[in-house]
């Protein structure tokens, strides 16, 4: 960053170690360690190769939706159809499967399917920018799951399994690593590299921090928004090919509730859903931290109410606690 | 008919066209099947819908304060069950007992979901992302997973949503509370203080917060009135459908949100009337209920609900840009 007078300007003010100790991803990795610790103490087989691969396997076809959630709630918006989207990518896949179309091309078409739907979402929420993105992609939400509804009704679209390479997908693994886990490596690294190393990235977090500002500042706000949702639906349609391939199967109600676990995923990991805040590695770490939970929860039979409990709290907790200034609550009363 | 007529009578009151767009759906419906339009298809459809209204106007005084609200769901859950349990195991045999110890439960959740809103100051969506589970988690474990059966709950319980004691045979008492809820809120929001207070802190906080409002209060208040109707709701869920399972009224909260929507109430605070939502939720209400009256198959409703709630929200945006243009207008003259 040297400009003309010679001198250089960092980006970042340098840390010091105190500071990099108090970040939330350091906390993060802290309590990822302690659900480990927890995990290995239930289950002595837990701490090898391939059982923690096995517990990844458990989460991690949802986990590609966390990864462009990440860009959205950096911009301050917010999309609650990706649920639905996968459902639609995946019906569609399958209905084209068992219309004779080869899975190559199926896979495809679920791919242009998760785009479509995202780029629907984007088209609107750019040419009408009153919109709260709340209650457009509430509405899409209905309209895709209703458009899987109208397509499949209440039967299933199977038959997956009979290609192999397929299954293999979400079964498979390249020695001990599962095909899925190197795929959304990579995908995570771009998208890290997206957001820290790029113009682009840049510009997600003006958006979010003042969007007029951005506005004016000459980026082209509305274009960039488009393009993100745009991006969230072709993800969403990846997490569907690894939950078909995962079930052998499509039905029209899969993936209900999705929107909300990549959220909590997102805003455990630090980024705020109000726009401007938050890192991406924290995100990642977040859906390794509640992957884990679960899992290891699982194995000791918590039964799943249980768990909605303990996430919902941990996501509270997490958001509220270091908001609270206790010294300044105390200080001052006006607050309470 | 001229065009400039049209689209000052479209942009007049909001109220207004969502009313056109109603007589046009209800003829609509009408003209495809004649039956629609009578007092017993109308009753039932208000009595099966009254839940989703008494929340709708939770909803509105949280959205109007830029706030949102998605835990509604479990928080009807929780209540509803608590009552059925008690119910089940004998302790709570007097309905008015009944109808008022889930509004309590309610009022308690609303409370702590208002107090982490207003003195945490987490963001609305993510604490009540938050309690949308802890509650619905509460409810199952409450319930040990299991049902409250229809056999299980009082006849007078169950009756009390089919009769019309409340007001003497004229009309069914859930919508007689729906309706008392209405003209309650009606009044409270036009002509009370408090009232006044929601919209301006909704339409402003710091203008709000400087003329001497108590904003935290404020949103305190707004949070656990939205749980007290929760649990109102819950209980004339219960005595609905006379059975309360964990996962009842999940997703319900959308169909609220989305009636608000319809109903003018803007999300980002401050926009929104009583009449408004009344209309909004009716529009979902008639909906639901005329679909199936119309020979339309279930697994189209969602897609066709979808595209009423886009088209709703759409056309509010293009009449509010209408508004503003003709309000610079008579600015410039």
């Amino acid at each position: 960053m040297a400009g003309k007078s010679g001198r250089s300007i960092a980006i970042t003010k340098p840390r010091s170690w105190k500071q990099t100790l108090f970040t939330w991803e350091s906390i993060l990795v802290i309590i990822f360690i302690l659900v480990n610790i927890m995990n290995a103490c239930i289950s002595p087989k837990y701490l090898s190769v391939p059982g923690l691969f096995n517990a990844t396997s458990s989460f991690l076809e949802k986990a590609f939706i966390v990864l462009p959630m990440a860009c959205i709630l950096i911009m301050g918006d917010i999309d609650i159809s990706v649920g639905s989207t996968v459902a639609l990518s995946a019906v569609f896949m399958a209905m084209s499967y068992n219309a004779g179309v080869p899975m190559g091309v199926a896979i495809l078409i679920c791919l242009l399917t998760g785009t479509v739907c995202g780029f629907i979402n984007g088209m609107i929420l750019a040419r009408f920018t009153e919109l709260p993105p709340m209650i457009v992609t509430l509405a899409t939400q209905i309209i895709y799951r209703g458009i899987a509804e109208i397509c499949l009704g209440d039967q299933a679209s199977g038959g997956l399994t009979k290609v192999a390479w397929f299954s293999n997908l979400y079964w498979g693994s390249l020695g001990p690593v599962p095909y899925m886990f190197i795929v959304f490596v990579i995908l995570a690294v771009l998208m890290g590299l997206l957001i820290h190393k790029t113009t682009f990235g840049r510009y997600l977090y003006a958006i979010g921090n003042n969007r007029v500002t951005a506005q004016y500042s000459g980026i082209a706000v509305q274009r960039i928004r488009c393009i993100v949702f745009t991006m969230t639906g072709t993800f969403c349609a990846i997490t569907a090919i690894f939950l078909a391939a995962r079930m052998g199967s499509t039905r029209s109600n899969i993936a209900v509730g999705y929107e909300m676990e990549a959220i909590s995923m997102v805003v455990l990991g630090g980024i705020s859903t109000a726009g401007g805040k938050g890192r991406f590695p924290g995100a990642i770490i977040a859906i390794f931290i509640i992957g884990f939970l679960r899992y290891g929860l699982g194995l000791i039979n918590v039964s799943s109410q249980v768990m909605l409990v303990i996430i919902g709290g941990l996501l509270v907790l997490a958001v509220m606690l270091p908001k609270l200034n206790f010294k300044e609550l105390l200080k001052n009363k006006k607050y309470i | 008919m001229n065009k400039k007529f049209d689209i000052k009578k479209l942009t007049g009151s909001r109220e207004m066209s969502l009313v056109v767009v109603l007589v046009i759906l209800c003829a609509f419906i009408q003209f495809r099947n004649p039956g629609f339009l009578s007092a017993k298809v109308i009753i039932d459809m208000l009595k099966n819908y009254a839940v989703t209204m008494i929340l709708a106007l939770g909803m509105m005084g949280v959205l109007l304060l830029g706030g949102i609200d998605i835990s509604i769901g479990s928080t009807l859950a929780l209540s509803g069950m608590c009552m059925a349990l008690l119910m089940r195991d004998g302790i709570v045999t007097n309905t008015f007992l009944a109808m008022v110890i889930p509004v309590i439960v309610g009022l308690v959740c609303g409370l702590v979901v208002g107090a982490i809103i207003a003195y945490g100051k987490v963001l609305p969506i993510i604490a009540t992302l938050g309690f949308m589970n802890i509650y619905r988690g509460i409810t199952y474990l409450a319930a040990k997973s299991q049902w409250v059966a229809a056999y299980q709950i009082t006849t007078e319980m169950k009756q009390f949503a089919q009769s019309s004691s409340l007001t003497f045979g004229l009309l069914n008492n859930l919508i007689t509370i729906m309706l008392v809820c209405y003209i309650l809120f009606y009044v409270m929001m036009r002509f009370t203080r408090i009232g006044r207070k929601v919209y301006a802190v909704g339409s402003n906080p710091e203008a709000a917060e400087v003329s001497g409002i108590k904003i935290n209060r404020i949103k305190l208040m707004v949070y656990a009135v939205m749980g007290a109707l929760c649990g109102l709701a819950g209980a004339l869920w219960v005595s609905l459908y006379a059975s309360s399972q964990g996962d009842m009224a999940k997703g319900l909260e959308m169909d609220v949100i989305a009636a608000c929507v319809i109903g003018g109430v803007s999300l980002s605070g401050g926009r929104g009337s009583v009449i408004g939502v009344f209309l909004g939720s009716l529009t979902i209400a008639i909906i639901g209920k005329a679909l199936p009256l119309i020979g339309i198959s279930q697994f189209w409703q969602n897609g066709i609900k979808g595209v009423i709630i886009l088209v709703a929200v759409v056309l509010n945006v293009l009449t509010q840009r209408v508004m503003d243009r003709n309000n610079l207008k008579g600015r410039e003259m």
